[in-house]
């Protein structure tokens, strides 16, 4: 109990770390349409590969980030650090790891 | 009186029975087909109202979609990102016929004669081809490149004169020229190293040269369809190579020509510029510098304009060139993410897909004035019946 206050620090922490809604709304847009033109809607691969969870399971959080950030070199995957905070890189990496493309 | 009436019955009949199916009496030659990327459905339009007309669901995955026309324009052929093969009757606004021919797709093309649809894959990697008039699947050519027999993603497939298709091996750096007029024996000539990575392609109007942009190296890759014997030419391999690379946000398409004099206008891969050649001796001409990468770099059918849309960020920009002196005459913004132009079969109209807002619209090319807009949900492409008179789209 008397730790309460630590825990109502990390969920403070948790929830400044995520983007705003409107925010999310538009990474999402980005993800579906930006991305979805060589990732495909929903993303099962195209010219880039599939970024569907099970696709994604084997890969660790490190190595996505990177390739979103930093880019892949020899492939067509450009980077994105421009245009995305490594916060809102993290928030796509969970959500593409959680995301029911059938039915959400 | 009776008598009269008697006599005029058998012509007043017909015309009272043509009254009544007047209004659903509809020509093909100004229809088009929009295609809504997110819910995987298209719009069939009249390009001359402008109206939406009706909406054909249940068309899959139209991330990435085309579409080409049968020959008598009343069938609209959608290719979607999933390997559906869609035929849309376009007279009685239904799914006529639907099959899913392979696991991720990126195109097609119809032929000469318009009895037979190519589809290029990506998974597996090929071009299968189908009787355009039961989608029955005539022949399948897998993609194999290299000594290890990969498959490779097949992009830029357009049709030639001859009963011929042409394509291009993303990974296998190839360009193969598909003789079908034995459709379920297709025979094949395959150009090897022709550049690093074709990603896309385009035909001249006239069926004569077929050229391929390179992603991994500089230049296109260009074949003399009159002279496939000569082989393939790399060209444009030295432009900008001091120039600092810039990230692609998304792949460009070489679709359009620009036949004012002899120019061809083609994207300029990771960079700000349209590059102009000269198509007496491949050279370049010169070099315009635009808004963003460019992505469709489409010519208005009398060749004066081209109309240029750009990848992100840059995408809620259109630039207008006027080709009489290579200058941009007009930079617009019509809203964010501009995707696609399709000009009306002469030009005096240009419809341009604008995907986060939701709409359609059109523009006078003279005046380069909005005068009408289209709700659309998450508009990508943009088709016109015309195409199916046209070689190599």
């Amino acid at each position: 109990m008397r730790f309460i206050w630590l825990l109502a620090l990390f969920c403070h922490v948790a929830v400044a770390d995520e983007p705003n809604p409107q925010r999310q709304r538009e990474l999402l847009n980005m993800l579906k349409h930006d991305c979805g033109s060589c990732h495909g809607l929903p993303p099962r691969g195209g010219l880039g590969p599939s970024l569907l969870p099970e696709a994604l399971a084997d890969k660790n959080d490190a190595m996505l980030i990177d390739a979103i950030q930093n880019g892949r070199a020899g492939s067509a995957m450009p980077p994105w650090k421009q245009f995305l905070t490594t916060d809102e890189t993290v928030w796509l990496v969970r959500l593409l790891r959680g995301k029911d493309w059938e039915n959400d | 009186m009776m008598k009269t009436l008697f006599n005029t019955l058998p012509l007043l009949i017909p015309m009272l029975l043509a009254a009544c199916s007047q209004a659903d009496l509809r020509a093909t030659g100004d229809l088009g087909v929009v295609i809504e990327r997110e819910q995987g459905s298209a719009q069939i339009v009249n390009t001359s109202k402008p109206a939406m007309l009706s909406r054909i669901e249940g068309l899959g995955d139209l991330s990435h979609a085309s579409v080409v026309f049968s020959r008598d324009q009343r069938y609209a052929y959608v290719f979607g990102r999933d390997g559906g093969l869609s035929k849309v009757d376009l007279l009685q606004d239904k799914l006529a016929k639907r099959i899913i021919q392979a696991g991720n797709s990126i195109g097609g093309a119809i032929s000469q004669d318009g009895k037979v649809i190519a589809v290029s894959n990506y998974t597996p990697g090929g071009v299968k081809l189908f009787d355009a008039d039961t989608l029955e699947q005539l022949a399948e050519i897998p993609a194999l490149y290299g000594e290890d027999n990969k498959l490779s993603k097949v992009v830029g497939l357009v049709d030639a004169p001859g009963q011929r298709f042409v394509c291009s091996l993303f990974e296998g750096n190839q360009i193969w020229l598909i003789d079908a007029k034995n459709p379920r024996q297709p025979q094949v000539q395959k150009f090897q190293n022709i550049g690093k990575q074709p990603y896309d392609a385009l035909l001249t109007p006239d069926g004569h040269f077929y050229a391929a942009g390179l992603f991994g190296e500089k230049g296109l890759a260009l074949l003399d369809l009159w002279q496939p014997e000569q082989g393939v030419k790399h060209i444009l391999q030295d432009y900008g190579k001091d120039d600092a690379q810039t990230p692609v946000y998304k792949m460009p398409h070489l679709e359009g020509w620009t036949v004012a004099g002899n120019w061809l206008l083609v994207p300029a891969i990771g960079r700000h510029e349209v590059l102009v050649v000269d198509t007496r001796d491949w050279s370049l001409a010169r070099r315009i510098p635009l808004a963003g990468q460019p992505v469709f770099v489409m010519a208005r059918p009398d060749g004066r304009q081209a109309w240029v849309n750009f990848a992100f960020p840059d995408n809620q920009t259109v630039q207008v060139i006027d080709i009489k002196d290579f200058q941009v005459v007009k930079t617009l913004q019509p809203g964010k993410a501009v995707l696609h132009m399709e000009f009306s079969p002469r030009g005096e109209a240009v419809w341009l897909a604008v995907r986060d807002e939701d709409r359609v619209m059109v523009y006078d090319t003279e005046t380069l004035a909005e005068t009408a807009r289209l709700p659309a949900q998450k508009p990508s492409g943009i088709f016109f019946s015309n195409r199916a008179n046209q070689l190599g789209l």
